[in-house]
């Protein structure tokens, strides 16, 4: 079943060319990526087709990774809006907390592998500016230490452990990817694409213990690319 | 609220920035949707993920913000934006470079197409979360991409890239 795409463009797109931009993005089921992957061996307009996707799907995460983050403006409006909040609903409040703890019990399997991880390091990360806004009083709100220019993000200021740039292979389940993580002590940091940033235990390694480590990386079944990042 | 805020606030500020293409109005917009997140906690049914709810949200507030300002640009003009700059070299030149071309070009898409295009290979949100999100059927939402693909390809083009798709 040869695509010819261009002349489905005359017509209407094929199921496995409008699949495609999923595909580059990691976020088909097995069943569909295994689809695309069969017809991409098979059809060498569709595969010119998908590597023109490549570049745009990287293009795409580049230009939104260059829009940069908010100012600590957004943060301190909203945090003062929410004081505003009529303090009529005392249950408000111990509720939420009830409440967003549902949310990330909701968490797709996906955001689940990588948010723990990137969660407690985020709230590390920030904890110089959100660690200002936690209080023993939930109606109040300082910003003493907060300055309006600073990024949301600060340095930690001490030398990194090893991390490494990985993409997990489309079928690794959820449980898997966590075992790997307990294994090698990785956190998940950052994502982007479909790949992720993971940073391995706590300390700084030698330039050739990293080495070791990316071999190591890369004879994982469930890893379908690995790089150290400097 | 704090890890929350503090684990989505850049992307929905992204996606905002995306939509509304203005970092104050993007600041203030994700002020109002964690602001409505706190206050509708209890709507949040768990069916989606978290990151979809929120999308969603700045998505709608997004969209008020444009009708607000009544200044949405027109494809058209946008790609005739980038054919103006045909004639200087130095721009020819720089249109060479399929990168950025292709980048330029992604910042000119109707807000429709821009939406789309982020929500799939920014925000990894599949088929069924970007239909949740932007409110159109499945279908829809593959046919909506693969038009949006086709525009891109034809400011493309008009840029002088040629990558032989379609």
């Amino acid at each position: 079943m040869m695509a010819t795409s261009k002349k489905m463009l005359e017509q209407e797109p094929s199921e496995m060319e409008m699949l495609l931009p999923w595909h580059a993005a990691g976020t088909l089921n097995s069943r569909d990526a295994r689809r695309v992957d069969e017809a991409l061996a098979r059809d060498p307009e569709l595969a010119r087709q998908y590597a023109a996707i490549r570049e745009e799907y990287a293009e795409t995460i580049d230009l939104n990774e260059s829009l940069g983050a908010p100012s600590a403006r957004a943060m301190q409006k909203l945090f003062a809006a929410i004081d505003a909040e009529p303090a009529s609903k005392p249950s408000l409040s111990r509720s939420i907390s009830t409440r967003i703890a549902g949310f990330f019990a909701s968490l797709s399997p996906r955001t689940l592998a990588w948010s723990s991880s990137l969660g407690v390091l985020a709230l590390v990360l920030q904890a110089g500016v959100i660690g200002t806004l936690v209080t023993n009083q939930p109606t109040s709100f300082h910003t003493a230490s907060l300055s309006v220019d600073e990024p949301l993000t600060r340095s930690l200021g001490v030398e990194p452990p090893p991390r490494a740039l990985v993409r997990f292979a489309p079928d690794a389940r959820v449980a898997d990817i966590t075992a790997f993580l307990d294994r090698y002590q990785a956190a998940i940091i950052d994502t982007r694409g479909g790949m992720f940033s993971l940073q391995f235990g706590n300390k700084a390694m030698a330039k050739d213990q990293i080495a070791g480590l990316m071999s190591k990386l890369q004879s994982e079944k469930m890893i379908s690319f690995a790089v150290a990042i400097p | 609220m704090q890890v929350l805020y503090g684990r989505h606030h850049v992307r929905v500020f992204r996606f905002g920035v995306r939509l509304v293409r203005d970092e104050q109005i993007a600041e203030d917009l994700i002020s109002e949707v964690f602001l409505d997140v706190w206050r509708q906690a209890g709507k949040f049914e768990g069916r989606s993920a978290v990151s979809t709810w929120l999308l969603a949200i700045t998505r709608f507030k997004a969209l008020s913000a444009l009708r607000r300002r009544k200044d949405v640009e027109l494809d058209d003009e946008a790609a005739n934006a980038i054919e103006d700059g045909s004639d200087d070299p130095e721009v020819a030149a720089q249109k060479k470079d399929t990168s950025q071309a292709l980048r330029k070009c992604l910042t000119v898409l109707s807000p429709e197409h821009r939406e789309i295009v982020d929500l799939v290979y920014y925000h990894e949100k599949s088929v069924e979360e970007v239909a949740e999100i932007v409110g159109i059927p499945e279908n829809t939402v593959k046919t909506r991409l693969f038009y949006a693909r086709k525009k891109l390809a034809e400011l493309l083009k008009a840029a002088g890239i040629e990558r032989g798709w379609p």
